[in-house]
């Protein structure tokens, strides 16, 4: 937000500079990655199964079912988040983003949770 | 007028501009589906013992319906990849097929998946009458074991008429197998395979209906939430074919011949949409199919 660049100026820069060089340098970066992309999709397939056979388990009580799905859903769209959403190598500015998108979410949550627990008239 | 930061970086933010934006886009619909999850949560756990069903919807379609998103997403990232090494046939086809999987997880849900609940129906029984349709329910089995009661008698109505009509004074009903058997220590938890309504015939008296409708919204919280929950989704999914056929189309072939990285930018951006959509579906397949 506060850099002294003039945004014109700096886009021009980046155009001319590295066209060629880094139309090449992308190409290669990204064919490595996609093997990753490959094995997340098979991992994904594969934890699907395993959380369709879980849900057959019994883990005592259903809230421990609940509990064991959700761990394995969370790891899930972590790996979506990750890899497919290319989180792992993101810019602050979407991190910055994403902390108060995590914040309010946490929040209406616990605001779920008061509501439920109810402390004022239980 | 040229749109600015279309491929270069913007560079106060170090992005180009349709990165935030998307991103910031995804923001807003993390909270619209964190209210819809948070009041699944809260319904859920209020819900008395026994109201909350379970396995009343297919699994293997579910699962099957939960690999298709996987491979979309797959192919999406790869379609990407393909024009970021500027291989445009193979966009294509990596486009096409993550196309084919969005229409094929629509058509499931709304052709299949769908109207198999509108059509079948069941029975809330009141509490004084629980007793009488004991041989339906069989909590006296579930109360020994420790399991929570049943109060529903589900299947196939016979007599639709029934519904609307106030002269017809029963519902007369092909039971599900949990009803037709219900002590049955097989009944007692959830099938994976879907089994198909019995020969066995019910009639209950309409005087011991608590309230009875077809499997619709307002049949129950269950059906509320999840028709709400995988409606929006739906529609998201329904959201979402449509940019990737646009980009598809050969609009997108002439912005590529024109600027590729603009193309790829823009798949980039509709593939992080698709990616956050499954990840929507990872949370809603075992919440409403599985648990």
């Amino acid at each position: 937000m506060d850099q002294p660049h003039d945004p014109l100026m700096a886009e021009t820069a980046t155009a001319t500079a590295g066209e060629a060089s880094h139309d090449e340098h992308a190409a290669h970066d990204v064919s490595k990655h996609i093997r990753a992309y490959v094995l997340v999709g098979l991992t994904l397939i594969v934890f699907t199964g395993i959380t369709v056979a879980l849900s057959y388990v019994n883990f005592g009580t259903q809230k421990a079912n609940v509990a064991v799905a959700m761990l394995v859903a969370t790891f899930k769209a972590g790996l979506v988040a990750v890899i497919f959403m290319h989180l792992s190598s993101e810019k602050r500015m979407i991190y910055r983003i994403l902390i108060f998108t995590v914040f309010f979410v946490l929040g209406l949550f616990f605001l779920t949770y008061l509501a439920w627990y109810d402390p004022i008239t239980r | 007028m040229e749109i600015p930061y279309t491929v270069t970086a913007r560079p106060d933010t170090g992005l180009w501009n349709a990165k935030v934006g998307i991103w910031l886009f995804l923001a807003s619909e993390v909270m619209l589906f964190g209210g819809l999850f948070s009041s699944y949560v809260f319904l859920r756990l209020d819900a008395p013992p026994g109201a909350w069903p379970h396995g009343l919807l297919n699994v293997p379609v579910g699962t099957g319906n939960t690999a298709i998103l996987i491979l979309s997403s797959v192919t999406v990232v790869m379609a990407w990849a393909s024009l970021k090494m500027r291989q445009l046939t193979r966009y294509k086809v990596y486009m096409g097929i993550t196309i084919l999987c969005g229409i094929i997880f629509l058509a499931v849900k709304l052709a299949y998946e769908w109207p198999q609940k509108f059509d079948h129906f069941g029975a809330f029984i009141k509490q004084e009458a629980l007793e009488k349709y004991e041989p339906y329910l069989g909590n006296h089995h579930l109360a020994e074991r420790g399991l929570p009661p049943r109060t529903e008698i589900s299947g196939h109505l016979h007599n639709h008429e029934a519904l609307h009509d106030e002269t017809v004074k029963e519902y007369e009903v092909a039971l599900d197998p949990v009803n037709a058997d219900p002590t049955n220590p097989l009944m007692d938890r959830p099938h994976f395979l879907p089994l198909a309504h019995t020969d066995k015939i019910a009639t209950i008296d309409k005087a011991d209906v608590e309230y009875a409708n077809m499997f619709l919204p307002k049949h129950s919280t269950y059906f509320a939430t999840y028709f709400t929950i995988t409606g929006l989704h739906g529609m998201h999914v329904l959201g979402g074919v449509l940019v990737f056929t646009y980009l598809w189309l050969p609009v997108g072939t002439k912005l590529y011949k024109r600027n590729p990285e603009h193309l790829a930018n823009r798949v980039e951006v509709a593939g992080l949409f698709w990616h956050f959509v499954d990840l929507v579906w990872i949370f809603v397949f075992p919440l409403f199919y599985l648990l």
